[in-house]
């Protein structure tokens, strides 16, 4: 089992208080705030995954309903966006040869989310998808569409399914906890392989299954170490890598030969 | 003891991968090649992505070639200028294959096209290898002298014009055959991570009829600079060169191929061809297997171009 490391985040506690008389008497509007401690990680080369908690709060929450319950919020931490290509392999001859494609515009590279509750007792899928929330309802835009739409719907499940069994795609239900009325803490977890980049933390208010306010914050992954240094390096300085990658090969040779010679 | 390489982006153990350069070492070391054609498929099968087994073993074949370039040097068994046509010819193949193999990527084909060209390349010369040695074993058997090829004889090769005379080699022969076999070598080299030795001896050998001293110094030595360019273009437009990984299995290399020369001087010269064919052909067949197996996931996910 690999070791979990939690990361540490904190509060923000934003201000609950802050009522003019002219809001006093009808009751003002709920929101969510969310706070991360740090707006960077740093992760090793052997980073082997993690949970990364994110608090929050909710600001003018309706005590009646915070009571029965009928708040839930919705944590996603998505990863910076990218192209990707999704292909399907085929038997031509008997041979699996690669042979569809599908490229896909801005799909988040890891898609994290944690919720009070199970996605479908919280709110209508109509909600969702128009929302773009939750790893089944994110849109996924083709670069081509005039593709068909039965084959752009094929390889929109392919990349959801590929993407959830490399753990970049998670979904932690009750990761989502309130701690007192107002406070909630979510833990969303950091797959091994986590893209570097800007990551974006959002969250989401339901109310009685009716979407209220998101709030969101950004957080940049970092790798750091000594491996990282030479991926680095063999992509910012790539000839004075090759040329050092011959030298090592040259030096190694030669040295096996003085080490070990038998002529 | 798990170590993580940067470049293929996967946790190893470091044992393994000396192991296996070790291994690939002893056996270069017994049968004189360079061993490229099984340290990539090696990696393939050890779960490394196949473009980076591919530029990594071509960086680490430039260690072995050079450490017995360096012994043929020594002893004076190497052409220099037949190498360096050799040479002028493989920076051309490998330039085209360089750009074959960022053309495969980008389409999706270069897995496949790596393991067609393995299995093609090594089920060919494997099963030659084996009827040549398994004829020569039954022929040592029944007693009757082995039948040697007459050095004077001639063929086609050598009526082709722009000739050159090659000192070292006791040579006089058109330039166009050992261009093209320098460039076929260095495509090789650059789509398949070997040095090309296990071409480049019995082509030299059979085709140009090279005297068969002189023709192992000679191939490595043009190996290390088609290697060498090969790794230096695969570094700076595929970014597929991982040193990390490299390093361990030229470390593990260097030291097995001493053991495994030692080990090739006990074995007879058939015995010996005929167990490298064997090896040869077991390599060949498990990646031919592959091909053909239902893979566990039909879809794949990369990184798009920004086309």
């Amino acid at each position: 089992m690999a070791a979990q490391r939690a990361f540490a985040a904190a509060v923000s506690l934003s201000m609950l208080f802050a009522l003019s008389p002219a809001t006093a008497q009808t009751p003002p509007a709920e929101s969510i705030q969310i706070g991360l401690s740090t707006d960077a990680i740093s992760i090793t080369a052997g980073f082997s995954g993690a949970d990364l908690t994110i608090f929050g709060s909710l600001e003018n929450p309706d005590p009646l309903v915070a009571r029965q319950g009928r708040y839930d919020v919705i944590v996603v931490l998505e990863g910076p966006p990218r192209p990707v290509v999704v292909r399907r392999k085929d038997r031509v001859l008997g041979v699996w040869i690669n042979l569809d494609s599908e490229t896909f515009e801005n799909v988040p590279v890891s898609y994290s989310v944690a919720t009070t509750r199970p996605l479908q007792d919280i709110a209508e899928p109509a909600k969702y998808k128009q929302l773009s929330l939750g790893a089944q309802n994110l849109y996924m835009k083709p670069a081509d569409e005039t593709d068909s739409p039965a084959t752009i719907e094929e390889f929109t499940t392919a990349l959801r399914e590929r993407k959830a069994a490399t753990g970049l795609y998670s979904e932690n239900v009750g990761g989502v906890q309130f701690l007192s009325q107002n406070l909630f803490r979510a833990t969303v977890r950091l797959a091994p392989n986590v893209p570097v980049g800007t990551h974006k933390a959002r969250a989401f208010l339901f109310k009685s299954g009716m979407f209220v306010k998101e709030s969101s914050a950004q957080l940049e992954i970092r790798k750091s170490g000594f491996e990282q240094s030479i991926f680095r390096v063999a992509h910012d300085y790539s000839f004075l890598y090759g040329v050092f990658a011959i030298s090592l090969a040259m030096l190694t040779g030669w040295l096996g030969r003085l080490i070990f010679r038998k002529d | 003891m798990g170590i993580y390489l940067p470049i293929a982006e996967i946790s190893v153990n470091v044992f393994v991968l000396l192991a296996m350069g070790a291994a690939v070492g002893f056996l270069s070391g017994m049968f004189g090649v360079g061993g490229g054609f099984l340290i990539t498929p090696l990696l393939i099968f050890y779960n490394i992505p196949p473009a980076i087994a591919v530029a990594t073993g071509a960086n680490q074949v430039i260690a072995s070639s050079f450490s017995g370039a360096l012994s043929h040097f020594k002893r004076g068994t190497l052409d220099f200028k037949l190498g360096g046509v050799l040479l002028a010819g493989g920076i051309v193949g490998s330039t085209a294959g360089i750009y074959v193999f960022a053309l495969l990527r980008r389409v999706g084909q270069l897995d496949l096209f790596i393991s067609l060209l393995y299995v093609v390349l090594l089920g060919t010369v494997g099963g030659l290898m084996l009827v040549e040695s398994v004829n020569a074993l039954r022929a040592s058997r029944s007693g009757a002298a082995p039948v040697l090829k007459k050095s004077g004889q001639h063929n086609w090769i050598h009526r082709l014009p722009f000739k050159m005379r090659f000192r070292a080699s006791k040579l006089f022969v058109s330039v166009i055959p050992v261009l093209g076999l320098g460039a076929g070598i260095g495509f090789l080299s650059s789509i398949m991570g070997v040095g090309g030795g296990f071409i480049m001896v019995p082509a030299l050998i059979y085709l140009l009829k090279v005297p068969t001293n002189v023709v192992i110094g000679t191939s490595l030595f043009q190996i290390i600079f088609t290697s060498a360019y090969t790794t230096l273009v695969h570094a700076t437009t595929n970014q597929t060169v991982d040193v990390i990984l490299a390093f361990l299995l030229m470390a593990g290399g260097v030291a097995g191929a001493q053991y495994g020369a030692k080990a090739g001087q006990k074995l007879r010269g058939e015995q010996l061809r005929a167990l490298l064919a064997m090896l040869v052909l077991a390599v060949a067949i498990r990646l031919a297997v592959d091909l053909f197996v239902t893979p566990p996931n039909l879809y794949s996910l990369s990184a798009a171009g920004l086309n």
